[in-house]
This record gives C-alpha cells, structure tokens and sequence, in this order.
C-alpha cells in the first residue's frame, strides 16, 4: 500500500471528467432531500465542517453552511472581520488553530491564490476550496455545470459566451477549465484590458467583439468588479460605456439562449434588469444547484476520503433516510 | 576609490597541487602546482616546492578558478538581520566560491548616506569572510525624489549607486545623476521597471499569469526602462550596469545600444537563465523573485547574450527572506531567492553540461565581467595577483536542498534540482574564507 493521498477539491484540476459526472449525479440525487418538508439527512452525522472565509460573501458561505446542515455536519463558520485574522495571526496559524478541533472538511474563502493548497497542507482536513483570489472557484462551476444541464438537458457541445471581466474571475477561470473538460465550447468575450492575453492557451476563444454573445446557447455574464474599477485603472473608460457596449440586455438576446450569472449582480451594468427577472435567466436556479451541488461534493470527499478509495455513508445511514 | 571590506586573519600559505588551473581572462588553462605565499599568488609551475610553513592541498582532478565576482547580492545589513548578515552572507558566498560581493542599498535605513555606508563597511569588516563593497542609493531613501550626497559616498568607497528593488520613475532624476555621477566614475545600476505597467503585478505576464489569475507583468514593463536609460546614458557618454535583465526585448535594446557606444554593462541571474514562469503554476512562493521568471524565449534570449557578449555579467542577486515571509500565499509572499551557493552548480549542470554555454564564458561573466563593470580588481590566477580563487570539484553531484545551508535563509529557487560541482576551498583578500573537504576529502580525486 502507498500512502493514501488526501482528496481535495482545490480547482477543477483535481477532478476528470468521471469525478464530475459522479457528484452532478449525486447532487441531483439530493434534490429531493432539499424539496421535502424535513430538510435534513443523516449522513454526515458526527462529521465536523468549518467553513473559513477571509472575504465577504452571501451565497457561497450561506449555501456551504446550509449545505453541510442539510447532511447533519457540525459547522463552524469563521469570518476574518472580528476574528484573530484581524489582530495579524498569519493564515497559517489559523488553520493550525482550527486544525487542532480535527475538522473533517475545511471550506476556504480567501483573496490569494493557493491559500486553499496551504490549508490542505497545512491541515489534516479535506478541503475545499470556495475562491482563492482570481485563481478558482470550483463549486461554481460544478453548480453551472449542473444548471446548464438541467435546463438543457446535455452539456456536450454547448456553447458558452464567457461575457466581461474576465481578469479578475475566478469563476472564469474554473469555468473555462471544467466546461472545456466537460466537452462545451467556450468563448470569452469583454473588452481588451479585461481578456487576460495567453488565456488562449485553455482552450478558450477570444472574441473582442460584443456580437460574438449571438452565437452562443449560455451567456454567462461576469460581475464588474466596482472595487477593481477605480479611477486611473481605466480597463475600461466608464461603467456607463461599459453597459452600453457590453452590458446583456434583452435587445442583445435572441430567443432560447439562457443567462447566467455568479452573483452578485450589478443591475444596469453588466446585465440588464430585464434579463435579470425574464425567463432566460437562471440565476436562481444556480442557487438552487449551488445547495445541492455543494452538499454532493462534502458527500463526495467523505465517502471518497482517498484517491482510490471508496466509504458508502448510505449502508451506515440508509439511502437519504430522514434525520 | 571602492572600498572593500573583509574580516582580517592570518595571510594564507598554502600549495595547491596539480589542479587544472582555469582562468580564461588569463589564457591560463593547465595542470601545474599553485602556490600562495602571503596571501598573494607567488608561483604557478610543475612539481612546486612547498618551503617552510606552507600547507600542501592535493588537488588532483579539481579545478582552481579565480574567484567569483557577484555584483549583485542583498546582505540586508543594515537592518535585516534577521533575513541575512555580514557573517553568514559572506559565508554563503564562500561556500559559492565567491571571493568579492556588491551589496544592495534596499536595507532599514537606506545606505543613502556617508555615515550608514560607513556603519555597513564596519559590519563586514568585522563579520565578513570575504571583501564586501556596498553600492548607495541614488535617491534619498530610495524615494526616487532627491539624489544622495554622491560626491560624499564616492568618497567613503561606495561601489556605485543604485535604488535596487525599485525602479527611477523620474527620467529627469536619473538624467541628473548620471550627469552627476559620471565624473566619479561609478557606475549607476538600475533595476529596470516601469512602475505603472506593474503595479498589482506578482509574475510574469503571458499565458501562466492568465491561467492562475495571478497579476502579470508584461515584459516591456523592463524593456522600456530600458531603452530610456540607455538613451540617456548616451546623452550624457555616463555608464549604466543594467540589473537582472529578464526578457528578450531588453537584450535586443542593450545589443542595438552597444553597436552605438553605449557604456553599458549588465546582468543575467541564474534562475532566469534556467527557469520560466512555467514553474509558478506549482505556487511555491519560492519561485516569486522581480524581475518575475519569464517564457522560454526570453530565457533562450539570455542564453543568446551571454554567448554574443550583449550580457557581461552573471549575478545571483541573492535575496534571503525569512521563512514566515515566504510561507504565505504567493501574492502576499516578499520577492527573491537566495544564489551565492547555487550559482556556478546550477549552471555547470544546466547550461555548461547539456552545451548551451562553455565554461569559458560562464567564468568570464562570473569574474571579469562584474569586476571590470564595477571598476574592481579582477580575481585573477597571476602571479603577484592577491589570491582570490577557489578550489572546485567541478563534476560533484548533489541535490539542492539535500546540503546544509551557510545563508541564514532558504528561499532557493532550485530546491529539489540536480547541482553539479561544488566548491572546497575559497581564498578571499589572501585569506582562507572557506574550507569544506568532508564529502571530498583531501587526495581522494
């Protein structure tokens, strides 16, 4: 026996093609855990989540949290603000802190890069990584994945407008990776200072022109990070500009092509407010999936603790049996 | 006059017998006997008589070098001892078969004054196994707004002038000092960065950068800092010494520059002649160092001026951190490596082995490049000449990281690589800076 290598999700690098297919199946095998009137299963019992999170965030470190509730985990949520973060503890000594209650699972938010690889070796929990800097954020692609499959029914040869910022994304990032993986077509689309150069390199279509959204089956619209967008930086010369350029509205669309969006919007920026409330839009089926998708991949990392290894919870447990 | 400094100890007496004895400056390339009597080379001939007093060291099948000149090392003294210092710097650079180092001005405070420079000359010259010259800011605190007293640092042995780890953003101030400067005969050594283009940049920028989502870099960022400050070393007949060059547009402009005239020297690292910014993708912050590690082009570009003569120096620009400085994420992490012990093992296996560069010009850019760019006294195998040389066995293999380290940090780049040669015996200013004969003892060729 070599020694067993610990499973983490730190980007979509760590999955391949059958790892993805297994957790949208399981996480469609939950829908009706998160439909019934108890909302709760026992299958992590007695397993202990912290979800760490070093930036702020909705609807990542709620669905996480709810995530791991839902499967009967003990969670503990740390933000930054108000913690030993603020008093200078390196990232290093809080994981070690919070090593020392033997988590099972460490979810991780942070503004660098590779903190969620120093969490993995810095603790002895399976970790997953919910955004590191503009590196990845592979629960998000996993729930696109699953929202695109379950409004379209395939993921195969989809195409994909990848509209906006895509140099400060991390969702782009991880998206153009799985969706590459997962077989669909993938184009970026924002204005130069946005589209990082060598990104060509993933696999990935640049196209500078706003027309190219016609094309695709998704458009996935990117967030315009205000915070990135201060005066001098000029990627762009006005927001204002920027929507009537780029911005998707439903002049843009052509009938049956979908909207997505990561959260958090900026109505009358990067998507119109007609988009936003139409039918074509499924961002609030991407938080439904987010629910669902995180709870198959705590799942998925507890019931495959190693590479190679298989656990079954539901022999322990019952299939999804009710709390 | 640069002044140099080094701990004084007994003047060495001691016969190296029948090592290859290589200095291509020299056109010295033979197996004979070298004695050192006094701390000067007194005789190269066959079957030497050791006389009275003088230790033999059987140095069959090894190779004596003249010693090595870096212009371009961060001693972080004063003020960042902790990272670095006079003593276990030196020791590091003895151990790489240094025997004379530039120190960097980047330290808390900035030696941009005639008594910090002489405080630092003191440390070395009490903590230093081999001779420390210290460059000066050029501006006051390296703030890029007022030049330093330069008459005065020339005065107390500055070794030239240079913000080093910042660029000067102010082509009017640089115009001024090279203006100023250029009657004392220093050089002016510029880290070369066009501030603007790299603000929120943390490596190079090309298809790695847009993978990670790591802020890039672009490689013109240097190249036009460049061509402006040879333009103006031009105008004003002054030398520049171009720092750690990077990428291949700047090599272009220094080759083009040269054909003109242009009193330029400047330097390669070996990280960047041996690594790309492929290697980021691992997110060791032990690869982030400015200027970033750039594509494979710019490093065959390197490759290219060295051989062509467009680049006449090799510095390590060996930049110790403290391990809680480099054990954070990759963006947080301080830039550098550390390089006085890696330098020549790393090149001998990488560039000199496989046929990329001869030896020849590796020595060359590692000793009579830098010291005449700098002014100083070339290291040399002559007799009469101080001894300034190392005894290397130049084919040992080791793995970096597997040894134990003489600088106080271990920020290297090369962890983990196969290193060839290894330096035995050091000789600096006449005195014996450093001696390790355990893995290869005396005799045993």
């Amino acid at each position: 026996m070599g020694i067993a290598t610990r499973r983490h999700l730190l980007g979509m690098g760590d999955l391949d093609p059958a790892d993805v297919e297994r957790i949208l199946e399981t996480a469609a095998g939950f829908e009706d855990v998160v439909e019934r009137d108890v909302k709760k299963v026992p299958t992590l019992r007695g397993r202990t989540v912290v979800n760490l999170f070093y930036e702020s965030s909705t609807r990542t470190s709620s669905s996480f949290e709810l995530a791991a509730k839902r499967l009967s985990a003990d969670t503990v949520s740390v933000k930054a603000a108000g913690s030993s973060v603020d008093k200078g503890e390196s990232l290093k000594d809080t994981i070690r802190t919070l090593n020392a209650y033997r988590p099972n699972i460490i979810v991780i938010r942070h503004p660098h890069i590779g903190a969620a690889q120093l969490t993995a070796r810095w603790s002895d929990a399976h970790v997953v990584n919910a955004g590191d800097g503009k590196h990845q954020h592979p629960t998000q692609c996993l729930l696109d994945l699953y929202a695109i499959r379950k409004r379209l029914g395939r993921l195969r040869d989809v195409k994909v407008a990848i509209v906006g910022d895509v140099l400060h994304s991390r969702v782009a990032r991880s998206n153009i990776e799985g969706f590459r993986m997962m077989g669909l077509d993938v184009t970026l689309v924002g204005p130069p200072a946005l589209i990082p150069p060598g990104i060509e390199a993933t696999g990935a279509r640049v196209a500078d022109d706003p027309a190219a959204m016609a094309e695709a089956d998704v458009v996935y619209v990117l967030r315009m990070q205000h915070e990135r967008m201060e005066p001098g930086q000029n990627f762009v010369p006005t927001l204002r500009e920027y929507a009537r350029v780029w911005g998707v509205s439903g002049r843009r669309l052509r009938p049956g092509q979908i909207v997505m969006h990561p959260g958090p919007m900026n109505r009358g920026v990067e998507i119109a407010p007609d988009v936003a409330d139409s039918g074509a839009s499924l961002v609030e089926h991407q938080v439904e999936a987010g629910l669902v998708v995180r709870m198959a991949v705590l799942y998925d990392l507890m019931t495959r603790p190693t590479i190679g290894e298989v656990i079954d919870l539901r022999e322990r447990t019952g299939e999804w049996g009710a709390a | 006059m640069t002044r140099l400094a080094q701990r004084r100890s007994d003047p060495a007496d001691l016969l190296i017998r029948g090592a290859r004895l290589y200095d291509p400056t020299e056109g010295l390339d033979v197996t004979a006997d070298l004695l050192v009597r006094g701390g000067e080379v007194a005789q190269i001939a066959d079957a030497i008589a050791p006389g009275g007093g003088v230790r033999v060291v059987e140095a069959r099948g090894r190779t004596v070098l003249p010693g090595l000149v870096d212009p371009h090392v961060h001693l972080r003294v004063p003020g960042q001892e902790y990272k670095e210092d006079c003593a276990t710097g030196s020791a590091a650079a003895a151990q790489g078969g240094y025997t004379t180092i530039l120190s960097m001005p980047n330290t808390d405070p900035t030696i941009d004054t005639g008594a910090s420079l002489e405080a630092a000359l003191e440390r070395a010259a009490t903590d230093s196994v081999v001779q420390v010259g210290f460059l000066a800011a050029v501006s006051v605190g390296r703030a890029g707004e007022s030049l330093v007293e330069m008459r005065d640092l020339a005065d107390r042995g500055a070794a030239g002038f240079t913000d080093d780890g910042s660029p000067i953003p102010s082509a009017r101030l640089m115009r001024r000092a090279l203006q100023y400067a250029h009657p004392l005969g220093l050089p002016i050594a510029l880290h070369e960065e066009e501030p603007t283009l790299t603000k929120g940049g943390h490596m190079h920028e090309g298809a790695v950068s847009a993978a990670l989502g790591i802020g890039g870099w672009p490689g013109v960022a240097e190249t036009l800092m460049v061509a402006r400050d040879l333009r103006l070393a031009e105008l004003e007949q002054a030398h520049i010494h171009l720092q750690h060059l990077s990428v291949r547009g700047s090599v272009e402009e220094v080759a083009r520059a040269r054909e003109r005239g242009v009193r330029v020297s400047c330097e390669a690292t070996p990280h960047h002649l041996v690594l790309t910014d492929e290697v980021v993708r691992s997110l060791d912050s032990n690869f982030k160092m400015n200027p970033p590690l750039a594509t494979d082009d710019d490093r065959r570009a390197l490759i290219e001026g060295l051989r062509s003569g467009a680049i006449d120096c090799i510095a390590t620009d060996h930049a110790p951190h403290a391990i809680h400085e480099k054990e954070v994420p990759f963006e947080e992490a301080a830039f550098g490596v550390t390089g006085l012990e890696t330098a020549l093992p790393v090149l001998l296996e990488e560039l000199v082995e496989p046929g990329h560069l001869p030896l020849e010009t590796v020595v060359r850019a590692m000793t009579a490049g830098p010291a005449t760019a700098f002014g100083l006294e070339r290291p040399a195998l002559r007799v009469g000449a101080p001894a300034n040389l190392a005894v290397w066995d130049l084919e040992f293999p080791w793995v970096c990281g597997e040894r134990p380290w003489r600088t106080r940090s271990t920020n290297t780049c090369f962890g983990g690589m196969r290193m060839r040669g290894l330096c035995l015996l050091t000789i600096a200013g006449g005195m014996v800076a450093h001696e390790d004969w355990a893995e290869r003892p005396l005799g045993a060729a």
